[in-house]
């Protein structure tokens, strides 16, 4: 049996786990949740969170102001978006493909200008120190929050309550779950699918920017390792929720954090699984979960791989 | 001191033969730069500037480049698939690529040993001590025994550390890197017996956001120095800086990273390897197969000391290189592994090839490897 | 009136075929020269030069025998990893499994091979069952995908990525664990086969046996999917599942089937990766083979006889890769960025079909 003192460690672990690595997730799946509520799937926001990240870096680095970095990171994200959203806009195309092949255009390009930003330290954002109330020095660390942790809170709160309550929520709704009805409504859903697609790429920009600029806060070219790509299934098993969003990213947070907390501790057999740990629990959620017509229901109508 | 003369570890598998064997060009290509132009193919599995492995070799291989009459063709990010075997083949069929240097461990079997066979006028030399009698003639084997450079942090960090605890990022549970952490256990263990080394292993080379994690966790169970072996080292580097404990690098000098904390580092000198194979082409002398090597015959370094370093800690890890330096043995039988079970029967030299095959970590290493 | 319309039918049908043929080359050849045109403008602000640029893709592509075998070679593995994405896509089902069903076909099949070759067992027994074994491991990952799809409704896209990560640690597992060759040092690998008992390469060149395979199953699922009943059902089922349904089609065992298929195409590109590659399973099974397919699959529109041709291509792109970053400089993140570029100008391009005047259909005049 564990004893106490170790379960203790691995919880703070998994809570600081649970904050530290979520909020990359968090960002890259409310973005993917905007577009795909809007009817249209952006499959390639891991080289928006890439390229976010190179791009924070190299601004923070260059000018000393990781905030900037972020704003730059947000319109390189706004950017790919608008190709996305622009070239899925014309007939016939199919957005799962275009989103994969932009994935590795962010990619590459983030690569190939990111060489000279691998090896020098820029000045990362600085987190807010919460937990300086306790003498647990674990437990301090883990509330050491990053501000981009709440604003992603806070989008997520907000762009919850939107999609119920405004007019602008609703016209996004409507366009993902009906193209005939927004029509009938007087709504452009081109417009809305590019403006959607733009918004989320760049929300996945930001994402990037606290891989590089918070944590781990480094740049080099293994920095996501898929996260992005993770993060857009994320949106699925959230069954776009932006609420249940947080908790997919909290929840794929803190199962991350196990494997390591656990060989703190002394178990370290079959580490792999532990590290494998937050897909096997997504997976055993989702079908324990799943039941017939729920998930279905909560789709918007218009996405391409729900239909 | 020449490294030609020095191949303890052929000497000891193989006998006095063994040296001659190491030695002799037979069956090689005559590389004759210093007459006809070369060219020199060399494959890396990650980007060469990633600030770890891949960096340190194609830094030291600017040596090469500035060699008279000697083009250096490079190609990075190629993977341990018939990818590099295709690469490899392409450098000499369509470049003309006399000599081939692979980085990559899994470059070697099968697909350098199968290259060597097809292209007998073709050298192959690769970065793992591997090569064995039985290979081809024209291939060969360079290493630097990195580990003797991770006993001299062991030193350093058991003394500069308050807890005598240490913590340890890996990659993955292979000799290599099981070598290097039992060496700081058993440097660290030299100057303070209650030492210990936890482990983590994050199951991959390049995973910056599960090394933090292993970085944190390490810290939160109470080490107060951080080293690790993964292919870029910078995260673990930050994260204990960033939480205030001390650490040693690892690769390369990643002593600006960590200006309060950090203690010394372990470096390859690769140079010292490319610069003898630049004279040797110069000359138009043949590579010798196998060129191996630590402290002994400088192809491995510490970084200078960082502030982490205490003057006790200084003294000792000096001392420490000096020891090495005189051939002083690393594992010292015999020893038990954290299991219990007596796995280094007696003392082995430092280029031993048993030690190459290390599958267990030592007593007072908290971790498994399965 | 059409011109063609006085023709016999067969012969209008063809002149058909003719003209979207015509439209699809000129359509994909127009996007590539127009990615290249792009790329130039790069290279110029780059101050390198795009004719060597080109001239170095054609040498490491096509430019000599060796080019082309290296070509074919890499194209190999991705043709099965595309088919594999390609038949679910069908019926509508996006499955981005293929590189999990890979890695553990691979792994099973390096294992089936051993007991087999201790026994003494010809490699005409053994390289069949251990191919199979890789079809049987990767046909059930895709088909628990297709299942729990179909029965539990869960999203097959999330669960094939899922499962993708848990088969590559699973893979880890075992082969950093109790299937380890001792000797097998610094790179954790299971027991090799030896050479004699590996596939070897088709004769006259260096390329391996994958390459035939591929193409015949493209060929085998090209007539399956657009010439008998099954595949009129699957198509059925992947413009509308619930019309299928509503049309008595066993939409369950035709996801079954697809999937099935599906996980053997990729189970067998695993099997040729260990077979005629490694001799052994290691960490190098994970080459991201299943991911390159999806593109390939894309921009093939599914048709399991086109993906044959992109492969190559993208073989070609992959060969000629290094040969530019070893001749101009270029980092690799060259390639990537070329291939992205060309991709979405081709994803693109799919816009202008039925659009081009040259090429329309017309009607009255």
């Amino acid at each position: 049996m564990m004893p106490e003192a170790a379960l203790q460690t691995v919880l703070i672990a998994m809570l600081g786990g649970a904050i530290r690595v979520s909020t990359p997730y968090l960002f890259v799946a409310l973005g993917e949740t905007i577009t795909e509520k809007s009817g249209r799937i952006n499959l390639g926001l891991e080289g928006n969170l890439v390229l976010g990240a190179m791009v924070a870096y190299a601004l923070s680095f260059h000018t000393g102001l990781p905030w900037l970095g972020v704003a730059g990171a947000f319109a390189a994200g706004l950017v790919l978006g608008l190709l996305h959203g622009t070239i899925c806009s014309l007939p016939k195309v199919n957005d799962i493909a275009v989103g994969i092949a932009l994935m590795s255009f962010g990619i590459g390009i983030a690569f190939f200008f990111g060489k000279p930003y691998i090896q020098p330290q820029a000045p990362r954002l600085e987190g807010l120190a919460l937990g300086e109330w306790s003498s647990n020095p674990a437990l301090r660390q883990a509330l050491q929050i990053n501000p981009l942790f709440f604003l992603g809170l806070v989008i997520a709160v907000a762009l919850w309550w939107a999609l119920a309550n405004t007019r602008p929520g609703l016209i996004l709704r409507m366009t993902g779950d009906s193209e005939p009805s927004a029509r009938a409504m007087g709504v452009n859903p081109v417009r809305v699918r590019i403006l959607a697609t733009v918004l989320g790429g760049g929300l996945a920009g930001i994402g990037g920017s606290f891989l590089s600029l918070s944590y781990p806060g480094s740049w080099n070219e293994g920095l996501s390792s898929g996260q992005g790509l993770m993060a857009v299934a994320l949106v699925i098993f959230a069954r776009w929720n932006p609420l249940r969003c947080v908790w997919a990213a909290l929840l794929f947070g803190a199962a991350g954090a196990l494997g390591p907390a656990l060989q703190s501790v002394g178990i370290s057999q079959g580490y792999y699984f532990f590290n494998a740990a937050p897909y096997i629990l997504t997976l055993f959620i989702m079908v324990a979960s799943a039941r017939s017509g729920v998930a279905a229901h909560a789709a918007p109508g218009e996405l391409s791989i729900v239909k | 001191m020449t490294l030609h003369t020095l191949n303890r570890r052929t000497l000891l598998k193989t006998g006095a033969a063994g040296i001659g064997a190491a030695m002799l060009p037979f069956g090689l290509p005559r590389l004759a730069a210093a007459q006809e132009a070369l060219t020199i193919g060399v494959v890396y599995v990650g980007a060469k500037d990633d600030f770890g492995w891949n960096q340190a070799h194609a830094v030291a291989m600017e040596i090469l480049k500035a060699t008279p009459n000697v083009t250096v063709v490079e190609e990075e990010n190629v993977p341990e698939t018939d990818a590099c075997a295709k690469s490899m083949e392409s450098m000499i069929n369509i470049d003309g690529a006399k000599l081939i240097l692979g980085t990559s461990f899994g470059y070697y079997t099968p697909f350098m040993l199968d290259l060597a066979a097809k292209y007998p006028d073709v050298a192959f030399r690769h970065a793992a001590p591997l090569w064995k009698d039985s290979d081809p003639a024209n291939a060969g084997s360079y290493f630097c025994y990195l580990n003797q450079a991770h006993y001299v942090d062991g030193v350093a960090a058991g003394l500069s550390s308050a807890s005598g605890k240490i913590g340890f990022v890996a990659a993955k549970p292979i000799p290599s890197v099981l070598s290097n952490i039992n060496s700081v256990l058993l440097g660290a263990r030299s100057v303070r017996p209650d030492a210990t080394v936890q482990v983590i292993f994050t199951g991959d080379w390049s995973m910056p956001v599960r090394e933090a994690e292993a970085a944190n966790a390490l810290v939160d169970a109470g080490c107060d120095v951080l080293t690790c072996h993964v292919d870029g080292p910078k995260v673990v580097i930050e994260t204990a800086e960033a939480r205030g404990v001390k650490s040693c690098g690892h690769n390369a000098s990643q002593a600006p990273l960590a200006p309060k904390g950090f203690i010394t580092g372990a470096e390859y000198k690769w140079e010292t390897i490319y610069t003898m194979y630049a004279d040797m082409l110069a000359k138009g002398e043949a590579l010798p197969n196998v060129v191996v090597g630590g402290y002994h015959n400088d192809m491995v370094r510490n970084t200078a000391y960082g502030a982490g370093a205490t003057p006790e800690a200084i003294a000792a890890a000096d001392a420490a290189i000096a020891g090495l330096k005189e051939g002083k043995p690393i594992y010292v039988g015999p020893l038990k592994d954290n299991a219990g079970n007596v796995v280094i029967d007696k003392t082995y030299d430092n280029y031993d090839p048993y030690l190459d095959g290390m599958n267990y970590l030592l007593e007072g290493v908290i971790g498994s490897i399965t | 009136m059409d011109a063609t319309a006085n023709l016999p039918p067969q012969t209008r049908g063809l002149t058909v075929t003719a003209r979207r043929a015509a439209e699809t080359l000129a359509i994909s050849l127009g996007s590539v020269a127009l990615s290249a045109l792009l790329f130039s403008v790069f290279l110029l602000l780059l101050g390198k030069s795009p004719v060597q640029f080109f001239q170095l893709v054609w040498t490491g592509g096509f430019g000599s025998a060796f080019s082309i075998q290296n070509t074919l070679q890499r194209s190999a593995p991705i043709i099965l990893t595309a088919l594999a994405f390609a038949i679910p896509a069908i019926i509508g089902l996006t499955m981005i499994g293929a590189e999990g069903a890979l890695v553990l076909g691979g792994f099973v099949a390096a294992i089936t091979a051993l007991p087999l070759i201790a026994a003494g067992a010809p490699p005409l027994v053994l390289l069949p069952l251990a191919a199979a074994a890789a079809m049987v491991t990767g046909a059930a990952l895709i088909m628990l995908v297709g299942w729990l799809r179909h029965a539990r409704s869960v999203n097959e896209t999330i669960s094939s990525l899922l499962l993708t990560y848990i088969a590559i640690a699973t893979m880890n597992f075992f082969v950093e664990g109790i299937f380890r060759d001792p000797a097998s040092a610094n790179k954790p690998s299971t027991m090799p086969w030896g050479k004699e008992n590996m596939v070897g390469a088709i004769p006259g060149t260096d390329v391996h046996w994958g390459l035939v395979a591929g193409a015949v199953l493209a060929v085998a699922l090209w007539l399956l999917m657009s010439r008998t009943t099954f595949g009129f059902a699957a198509r059925v089922t992947g413009g509308n599942p619930r019309a299928a349904r509503a049309q008595g089609l066993p939409v369950g065992s035709i996801i079954l089937t697809c999937t099935a298929l599906s996980g053997a195409c990729a189970g067998l590109a695993g099997f040729f990766e260990v077979a005629a590659i490694h001799g052994q399973a290691n960490a190098s099974l994970v080459a991201g083979y299943g991911f390159t397919g999806i593109l390939v699959s894309f921009l093939a529109r599914q048709n399991p006889l086109a993906i044959v041709p992109i492969a190559i291509v993208f073989g070609a792109i992959e060969a000629s890769g290094g040969l530019i970053q070893r001749r101009m400089g270029l980092p690799d993140a060259t390639s990537a960025l070329l291939q992205g570029l060309i991709f979405v100008m081709l994803l693109a391009s799919d816009a202008l079909y039925g659009r081009l005047p040259l090429f329309r259909e017309r009607e009255g005049a």
